[in-house]
């Protein structure tokens, strides 16, 4: 009786494996294969020179040493790295300005589900039309400049794109506007999380909103700050659609608003696939250990236990 | 005496509180759409009328505009069908095979479930771009280079659609249901298909909405696959738009095409943000 009772088990369980074919086959085709194929070819010289085609030879590590000697990775991790700063602290401050007005029960805001409608919005456009909607609303003959001329400010239009901090800016204004909702609707949900009597019992002992804000939720909110954080880090080095449209591919002013993918993105044009291998090898690299910080802040082991 | 003077002057602040943060939000909403204000008023004027500077109220120009993109050199009707296809089929594929494959560990016992699981959420934060040179030599040595199914085929292995599907079986598929099923009769995979995938329903339209919305933006793949004209994706030939000579183009149409690639999103958006601003926190973040 219960040998057959556990063929059966066994029969349904068998499904298992065939319900996960379609996952296991897509993902070794289109990413593990890729993957490997990636640190394959960041061993060879494989690139064209003009008309000719040099390699493929394997050359070792030769690739990530002239990669890391070269200053560019060093300037390009800089770029990225400084733009991602600059649209990430606004964008912090700001989430949890709003996330603790949404969940402050005595401020009892009105029409809340409207501002998070509308605050989540940018996120879902596409970011590089919304690039090229600031590069017209930006340029020299677009109407910001003739607003900014015509009532004063400026007594002849400026050019956005051909000064190093004020494309920065823009690419960093972007990304803030186009991220802020998310990060307060995540920030939101954990703050709606918190156990309600530990706000009373800190307003019985007398504890004003700012004084509850630092002691009690912000301690509380850590795990969640890190997600977001890491997240949004690993974001930042994605950073591409939106600067690679502002600039078209070129990272000026001087090459100060070429992020890393934006290189990576030139080598696979030129089809330079040993120097895009050691680069994408070297982008994997930080994407993992910064992955295994949020598997371990998060705790996601637990849930594989269930 | 004291105490009703404590109170009184709590109260204000509350009220002053309140006024503060209301006036911060209406300043944030205008952030937020003030751009896709100017550019619903840019589309719908003529260049003649751009160039002599910005109005606040709209022309009459929007469907001469149109006409004049559709006339164009840019191929916009195909790459607007282009978008939708790759779009819609990847938000099929990436839902269907997502759910099974959350069935699969949520439902059966089996030796590598718990490798599985583990190995999912291990390649969950591995972006794109950084397999994107074996890619490209993968999809030239099996015949889909310049093809959209290159595009949506490998949605079917989404590992975080995956895992939002499986927190949302933890709380709405219990496995006696299953069972109820398998006594009645019914095989593993009509069990699938006829009771899983309706209870799912509500996981299922929030993640198709996102993986809609996250092929539609997408640029950097279909840059790196795409080559010939018919099969270009809206956000190619919004780059094509920005390396051409800017300044020789009709800013009317430029500003529609902009249009074009945002507005179909945000009507989606719009008709349903219940779903979608609902949708985000319940993936990721668990406590």
């Amino acid at each position: 009786m219960n040998k057959s009772k556990n063929n059966a088990v066994i029969k349904y369980n068998r499904w298992g494996y065939i319900f996960l074919i379609p996952f296991a086959v897509a993902y070794i085709v289109f990413q593990l294969i890729p993957l490997f194929t990636t640190i394959y070819n960041s061993f060879f010289e494989n690139y064209r020179d003009g008309l000719t085609q040099i390699g493929p030879n394997f050359v070792g590590f030769e690739n990530y040493k002239a990669l890391l000697e070269s200053g560019k990775l060093l300037t390009y991790t800089k770029n990225t790295m400084i733009m991602w700063v600059m649209g990430f602290v606004p964008q912090i401050i700001f989430s949890l300005l709003l996330a603790a007005w949404f969940s402050d029960p005595s401020l009892r805001l009105k029409g809340q589900r409207f501002f998070k409608t509308v605050i989540y919005l940018p996120n879902l456009i596409m970011a590089s039309a919304f690039s090229m909607l600031f590069f017209t609303l930006f340029s020299t003959v677009g109407p910001i400049n003739s607003i900014l001329v015509s009532t004063g400010i400026l007594k002849e239009s400026f050019n956005f794109m051909s000064h190093v901090w004020s494309t920065r800016i823009l690419i960093a204004f972007m990304n803030f506007v186009m991220w802020f909702g998310n990060t307060t609707i995540l920030l939101l949900a954990g703050m709606l999380g918190i156990d309600t009597s530990l706000y009373e019992a800190a307003e019985v002992d007398g504890a004003n909103a700012t004084q509850i804000f630092y002691r009690i939720t912000l301690p509380l909110l850590k795990p969640i700050l890190l997600y977001v954080m890491i997240t949004s880090l690993i974001g930042g080095l994605q950073m591409f659609d939106v600067p690679q449209i502002l600039t078209s591919g070129s990272g000026d002013p001087i090459g100060s608003s070429m992020t890393l993918i934006m290189y990576l993105n030139q080598h696979l044009y030129s089809k330079n696939y040993g120097m895009g291998g050691a680069l994408s090898v070297l982008l994997f690299i930080i994407t993992g250990v910064l992955s295994v910080v949020i598997f371990k802040a998060m705790g996601y082991e637990k849930g594989a236990k269930k | 005496m004291d105490q009703t003077n404590l109170k009184a002057s709590k109260g204000m602040n509350v009220h002053l509180r309140r006024a503060i943060s209301y006036v911060v939000l209406a300043l944030i909403t205008v952030m937020c759409l003030i751009w896709f204000y100017i550019l619903f008023i840019n589309s719908t004027r003529s260049h003649a009328e751009l160039t002599r500077g910005f109005t606040v109220l709209p022309s009459t120009y929007l469907m001469k505009n149109f006409q004049n993109v559709m006339k164009g050199t840019l191929p916009i009707v195909s790459g607007m069908k282009n978008s939708v296809i790759v779009s819609v089929i990847s938000a099929v594929l990436c839902t269907y095979f997502s759910t099974m494959t959350a069935y699969a560990v949520h439902v059966y016992d089996f030796k590598l479930k718990k490798f599985a699981y583990t190995f999912i959420l291990a390649v969950m934060m591995i972006p794109t771009q950084v397999t994107a040179l074996g890619f490209i030599k993968l999809i030239g040595d099996i015949g889909l280079a310049d093809n959209l199914a290159a595009l949506y085929l490998p949605s079917i292995a989404s590992p975080i659609v995956f895992f939002y599907m499986k927190q949302y079986m933890e709380s709405t598929l219990p496995l006696s249901l299953i069972e109820a099923a398998r006594i009645d009769g019914a095989n593993e995979f009509f069990t699938f298909n006829r009771i899983c995938i309706p209870l799912m329903k509500p996981a299922i339209a929030v993640q198709a909405i996102f993986t809609f919305v996250s092929s539609w933006n997408n640029y950097f793949t279909p840059a790196l696959v795409i080559k010939s004209d018919a099969k270009k994706t809206l956000p190619i030939l919004i780059a094509q738009l920005r390396s051409a000579d800017f300044l020789k183009f009709d800013m009317g149409q430029v500003y529609v095409t902009i249009a074009f690639s945002i507005f179909p999103v945000i009507v989606v958006y719009l008709l349903l943000s219940k779903y979608i601003v609902g949708g985000v926190t319940a993936g990721g973040v668990k406590g």
